[in-house]
């Protein structure tokens, strides 16, 4: 019975993406309505994955499907830290499609299904949560600077409406996507650590490579944006890159290795 | 209890009407002291002036108050009387009542929603006399006033050139705490934007203007430094907002020049605000990475969909005065039916202990308490529903019936006629 809060979940996901695009217009209804789903949704994601933690002798996401669901859980868990204060609402339109369909992925591939399933060990499982919290943070911290892209266009084009739809401003955005960034090169650096104290020559693949090149990206933003000042719009980019990086090429040498 | 107003408003009356009537805040104070002093005790009064309004609020438990108010209004303008007569509205209780708290709300307002009306009515209301109606009126007019503004934005929008260019810099730069500004040119306008931008914690670094003078005195007034316009190169390099309203007939601030300036920023953002018509801010600047330009039209543009904005959001702050209007009717109209409650209460409070007295002296003294507590219990417990459904029933048209029922029932207020 469990199984079936992916429902509600998906549903209030795809009802808050709905009410984001809404908000774009300014009206404050829409963001109210977008928030109170991404709530709901999370909380009967929630409980599904306690369900799924209950029934499990060791860490139940370890499959490609079932890590889709614990990411996309986390995604939305570091929307909430922010989206509830009414400037920050529209980050959930970059954040809450993604999740949804992180979501529908994860119950095609059956990641949201509560059965008992074998360990890996803890290592594995603190890996794979170390690198799942790290790739939530750049998929949050690429919608913050997807964000900050879209206010700098209407100020840039001067939109005579753009104190109407009040968003945070660029300094905000610009600051907050570089910490969340470096929050997820952290976990990401942890993450790699934990995995190479299990790896074998043998074992290296296209996956590793691909994720030591966001790394390096990372880390390059990060330098870049305190050694010569790479802000604004430039770090912005480079957060959108490193997401799709993330977003993209990842999943696929997964399967492919 | 009557509630009345008189007053002059913009809507109604000309600046030069308006100005007759206006008076200071001692004033304000010393009227309403006198109005409440001149009836003895029997009228409550308030008198709120303001830059667009003087108005003056009655009260009083018994009697006509409407006519005071407006002898008083009409003695304010004094050989102007006439003239304001027929500007001036009165209006009464409910309706009085809902004005100001419209005003409260800055519903009123010239300007939808402006902040400093709502400090206003609250300097009026502690510094008047008010009593018990004039008190809950305005207190619930304060309520008003403050939900309108919480849970609306109607006074988040900037409603002129240097509040937009102002909130355009908290956009860019959120804090405007240790922000640099530089104003090129000492117009009127840019010091209104500069002092703007100052009250929101900027620091104005240098004023550079073509006639020194002027920018030294500019510039002690707001603790800068003065500088001539040919240094004003050497001002821009670290400046975050850039207010420019000189008279030149071309571009003072061009791309080319202020390419090396902008390098040294290190992708650090700067904000133009062109007040100058002719411009002085070369609009190929805006193409630059990290610079904003906005010239007066834009400007104005942001004012204007600021003020529809504000209109928008007046619709929902409308239904919050409505809603705290309600609240002020059902508070008023109970008011009819305390005196039919406080009878009851007193008669039955009357028989209990009456009662109570005939057998007293046949208890024991350990008893004694018990019986006075069962019985004040039972007398509370048998109004308890009485008193709620008279209160919730006097808000509604057969409010006053009820309470005469009671009154029949229980023959109350007979006493003294047999």
């Amino acid at each position: 019975m469990a199984e079936l809060l992916v429902w509600p979940a998906l549903i209030a996901y795809g009802e808050a993406a709905v009410a984001y695009a809404g908000g774009l217009r300014g009206v404050g209804r829409f963001g109210r309505l977008g928030i109170w789903g991404v709530r709901v949704g999370w909380l009967a994601q929630t409980a599904l994955l306690v369900a799924q933690a209950a029934t499990s002798d060791g860490f139940p996401w370890g499959t490609w499907a079932g890590a889709l669901n614990l990411l996309s859980w986390l995604v939305v868990t570091g929307y909430l830290a922010w989206g509830s204060n009414p400037r920050y609402r529209l980050l959930g339109l970059g954040v809450m499609p993604v999740a949804a369909t992180l979501l529908v992925l994860a119950w095609a591939g059956g990641g949201t299904g509560v059965h008992a399933s074998d360990g890996g060990g803890w290592t594995l499982d603190v890996h794979v949560g170390l690198m799942l919290a790290a790739f939530a943070s750049f998929t949050v911290a690429a919608a913050v600077a997807g964000l900050y892209l879209f206010e700098e266009r209407r100020l840039k084009r001067r939109d005579a409406g753009l104190l109407r739809l009040r968003l945070p401003s660029l300094e905000a955005l610009d600051r907050l996507a570089a910490r969340i960034a470096l929050v997820g090169l952290a976990l990401l650096s942890a993450g790699i650590l934990v995995g190479l104290t299990r790896l074998r020559a043998a074992d290296v693949d296209v996956a590793m490579t691909v994720t030591i090149l966001i790394w390096a990206l990372y880390v390059a933003a990060l330098v870049l944006r305190r050694e010569v000042g790479l802000r604004g719009r430039r770090l912005a980019w480079s957060l959108v890159a490193g997401f799709t990086l993330v977003a993209f090429v990842l999943p696929l040498t997964h399967f492919a290795s | 209890m009557k509630l009345a107003l008189a007053g002059v408003s913009h809507h109604t009356a000309s600046v030069e009407l308006r100005e007759r009537v206006a008076i200071d805040g001692a004033s304000t104070s010393a009227l309403a002291r006198e109005l409440a002093r001149s009836s003895e005790g029997r009228h409550e009064a308030v008198v709120l002036s303001a830059c667009n309004r003087t108005e003056l609020y009655l009260a009083s438990r018994d009697g006509d108050v409407a006519e005071a108010a407006d002898r008083a209004l009409l003695a304010l303008a004094g050989a102007d009387a006439s003239a304001l007569a027929p500007v001036a509205y009165r209006l009464a209780d409910e309706s009085a009542a809902l004005h100001l708290f419209r005003v409260a709300a800055g519903l009123d307002s010239l300007v939808p929603g402006e902040g400093e009306i709502l400090g206003q009515v609250r300097d009026a209301y502690e510094t008047g006399a008010p009593g018990p109606l004039l008190d809950r009126t305005f207190r619930m007019a304060l309520h008003a006033g403050r939900r309108a503004r919480l849970e609306t934005a109607i006074g988040e929008s900037p409603a002129s050139v240097p509040a937009a260019a102002a909130a355009l810099a908290q956009q860019v730069f959120d804090r405007l705490e240790a922000r640099r500004v530089v104003l090129v040119g000492a117009g009127r306008t840019s010091e209104l934007t500069a002092r703007n931008l100052r009250s929101r914690g900027a620091t104005v670094t240098a004023v550079v203007n073509r006639t020194f003078d002027r920018a030294e005195r500019l510039a002690a007034s707001l603790g800068a430094r003065a500088l001539a316009l040919e240094d004003v190169r050497d001002a821009l390099a670290d400046a975050d907002v850039v207010v420019c309203s000189t008279s030149a007939a071309g571009f003072v601030l061009t791309a080319e020049a202020l390419a090396p300036a902008l390098r040294a920023r290190r992708g650090r953002p700067v904000l133009f605000v062109d007040l100058a018509v002719p411009r002085d801010v070369d609009p190929a600047l805006a193409a630059v990475d990290g610079c904003f330009v906005y010239d007066v039209d834009d400007l104005e543009a942001v004012v204007s969909a600021s003020l529809e904005g504000r209109r928008a959001e007046a619709v929902a702050a409308e239904r919050i005065v409505a809603a705290e209007a309600d609240r002020f009717r059902a508070w008023q109209a109970s008011l009819a039916v305390v005196p039919a409650i406080a009878s009851l209460r007193a008669l039955a409070e009357e028989i209990r202990s009456s009662e109570l007295a005939r057998v007293e002296a046949r208890l024991p003294e350990s008893e004694r308490e018990v019986v006075e507590t069962v019985t004040a219990q039972i007398v509370n417990k048998l109004l308890h529903l009485p008193t709620i459904r008279m209160k919730e029933a006097a808000v509604t048209p057969d409010g006053l019936v009820y309470a005469d029922v009671v009154r029949h029932l229980f023959g109350l207020g007979e006493e003294g006629e047999t």
